[in-house]
């Protein structure tokens, strides 16, 4: 379902570097090498490039009267697209993902930072167990499990009425702070992890030489940790932003369906209005402005390695 | 009705792949002799468990049961298939419409369906299908509200307003459906319009009324309504007749047919073009017909069927229980039932789409 596809980018270490190895005799380990990568290749080709084919091709032509495709090239569909209607839930979903991707940044740091040097190594296996458990249980089901928190009859209202720390039930569900709340939950571990990676790495040397030099935390933090470290916080932002702007079941499930993002609309493009074609148009134009994100945090990772940081 | 998950865009388009190399011929296809298996096409438990085994005893013809979870689905695999691959299909009225005016369906040889004589007269007054020339109807139904008496004290809920612009006890505690073609229906009713409008100015008025009603609104729910009325999250919903008997206390719980009038939706049975098994397939669209079959609907569904006297059948309990179950089809039909938009839906989704991103 919809958390397959929202959630593979966090399958890859960040910015890990593999050089293949030359092969040095001959024609028969050459055809080897293309033997074992044509599994890999069947599967792209089958499972990505066709279905991205046909999307390509498929915006470029008209909705039949009972859905479907009819081939007659023509633009209008990206015309459409542009229009201020779909241009403001783009902006609306832009705005949701950055606040997502924010918050896990300042709520990821700290955590990945003590788990990557303040922790003996079999405490620091036990939480890198715990940040990746919850992709353990179904996308969906821990999006359910939130409605049974936050509800008006919900568990923490419940509680707090209780306690007398409220009068009335809060609206924690169904509006913005419940969809950031959904994304920042279920995207955090993709923070984490390449900024523990990065962290990991980090030669703990250098900032007790600082130390030693007199420096306070926060300036070692913003001179000497941050700077080093730009492209494992780069690829957590990629990775939280990514699937966050496409997301379509947290704004549907936590935000009670009373504001759409890029997703939803792509989404009901294809299901409710049978629009393949215009579907495909704004599916496109989502994956073009991850691209040129993909673009540039490559950009990033270059310069950090040119600079001399191992990542 | 239809059920649905949300199916992702890239499993409808891998189909698709298929889609462009199945292109059927035309002409009389060829029709295989003695027994035969039919591959038929419905919802998850939407029929009898055993009524494969029923339908071989009486007919000696075998079944075999594709299950979809929503009719975009349903349409998805007819379309990813060559004909002939499926000999009964089960889609809801606007999607088989559309199926009918792209000529996807054989005729109906009402000889072959002596049950047919089961059924209320008005199921053959369906304006997506006059006569049964292609379909037979299975379930029917309509859309209003639900509401919990225990939670509400207004002693007059009869009307869309009540939940557009709901009272002061009601406000924040309200959801609503937000499937495409039932989102706009309350505001289009309140309006006067027609639920099968493509008018832009008819769906630019409905869609500002629904707008201004999202802020009374807790959220748009159109799967789990019933367990926040349920809960007690909310205290109306809008929702399916059959789907508000889901609720787990039915007497704390009243439904309402607005006042200003509803859709009707009805689910039903066809015969994909180039099914090679006509005869068969007719036999079972007959057995489908049969009170025992119809009754079981009603029993374990709860929905209301066409089949007179499989209601008749029905006891009376059911009635009391949940009142939506007690319209009658006289009532169902003067409700409006849903269209195909053709060329127009694209228009009617922008209005939609203008409502969810205000």
């Amino acid at each position: 379902m919809s958390d397959l596809k929202t959630m593979s980018p966090g399958a890859e270490a960040p910015g890990r570097v593999v050089s293949a190895p030359v092969p040095d005799d001959g024609l028969a380990r050459s055809r080897l090498g293309w033997l074992t990568l044509s599994p890999a290749f069947l599967w792209w080709g089958v499972f990505l490039a066709t279905p991205l084919g046909l999307i390509l091709v498929s915006s470029f032509f008209r909705r039949g009267p009972f859905g479907g495709v009819v081939y007659e090239f023509t633009l209008d569909n990206y015309t459409r697209a542009i229009d201020p209607l779909y241009l403001r839930v783009l902006w609306y979903s832009v705005r949701m993902a950055l606040l997502t991707t924010a918050i896990c940044l300042l709520v990821g740091y700290p955590a990945a930072y003590f788990i990557a040097t303040r922790t003996s190594a079999r405490m620091r296996n036990a939480l890198l167990v715990l940040v990746i458990l919850p992709f353990w249980t179904n996308f969906l089901i821990r999006t359910y499990a939130w409605i049974v928190l936050l509800n008006r009859e919900g568990v923490i209202n419940r509680t707090l009425q209780a306690a007398g720390l409220t009068d009335a039930p809060l609206p924690l569900l169904y509006n913005d702070f419940a969809i950031v709340l959904g994304l920042v939950y279920g995207y955090l571990p993709l923070m984490i992890l390449p900024l523990y990676a990065a962290l990991e790495r980090l030669n703990p040397e250098i900032r007790e030489s600082a130390e030693d030099l007199g420096s306070r935390p926060l300036r070692i933090l913003r001179t000497i940790t941050v700077p080093l470290i730009v492209p494992g916080i780069v690829a957590g932002c990629v990775f939280v932003f990514v699937p966050s702007l496409g997301n379509f079941p947290v704004p549907q499930l936590l935000g009670g369906g009373r504001r759409i993002m890029m997703g939803n609309l792509i989404n009901q493009q294809f299901l409710d209005a049978r629009d393949w074609p215009f579907g495909s148009t704004l599916a496109l134009m989502l994956m073009l402005i991850l691209m040129l994100l993909l673009v540039v945090q490559s950009r990033v990772l270059r310069r950090g390695r040119e600079i001399g940081i191992d990542v | 009705m239809r059920r649905r998950t949300r199916t992702g865009i890239w499993g409808a388009l891998s189909v698709s792949v298929l889609l462009l190399a199945a292109c059927g011929g035309d002409g009389e296809v060829e029709q295989e002799t003695g027994p035969v298996t039919l591959q038929v096409m419905n919802f998850a438990n939407y029929m009898p468990e055993d009524i494969g085994e029923r339908f071989e005893e009486a007919t000696g013809h075998t079944i075999e049961l594709t299950l979809t979870s929503s009719n975009e689905d349903a349409i998805a695999k007819l379309d990813a298939s060559g004909e002939g691959t499926y000999d009964i299909v089960f889609v809801t009225s606007p999607f088989a419409e559309g199926l009918i005016n792209a000529d996807r369906f054989e005729p109906l040889d009402h000889e072959q369906i002596p049950n047919l004589s089961n059924l209320y007269p008005e199921a053959s007054q369906l304006a997506y299908d006059p006569g049964n020339e292609f379909t037979m109807p299975y379930a029917w139904g309509t859309t209003g509200f639900c509401y919990r008496t225990d939670l509400v004290t207004s002693t007059e809920m009869d009307s869309w307003n009540d939940l557009l612009d709901p009272s002061e006890e009601l406000a924040g505690k309200v959801t609503m459906l937000d499937e495409d073609r039932w989102l706009l229906m309350p505001a289009l009713k309140v309006l006067g319009y027609s639920a099968n409008t493509v008018d832009e100015t008819e769906l630019q008025e409905a869609a500002e009324l629904s707008i201004q009603a999202k802020d009374t609104l807790l959220g748009y729910d159109a799967e789990t309504f019933y367990t926040k009325l349920d809960s007690g999250e909310a205290s109306a919903v809008m929702g399916w007749d059959g789907w508000c008997n889901y609720v787990s206390d039915p007497s704390v719980v009243e439904w309402v047919l607005p006042a200003e009038g509803s859709d009707l939706w009805v689910d039903v049975m066809a015969i994909p073009k180039g099914s090679r098994h006509l005869e068969a397939a007719h036999q079972f669209i007959d057995f489908i017909l049969e009170v025992e079959n119809g009754l079981w609907v009603a029993e374990n569904i709860l929905y209301k069927v066409p089949n007179a006297a499989a209601m008749e059948a029905l006891d009376p309990s059911y009635f009391e229980d949940y009142p939506n179950m007690a319209i009658t089809p006289a009532e169902l039909l003067e409700q409006e039932a849903l269209r195909d938009l053709g060329e127009g839906q694209p228009t009617f989704t922008d209005a939609v789409t203008q409502v969810k991103a205000a």
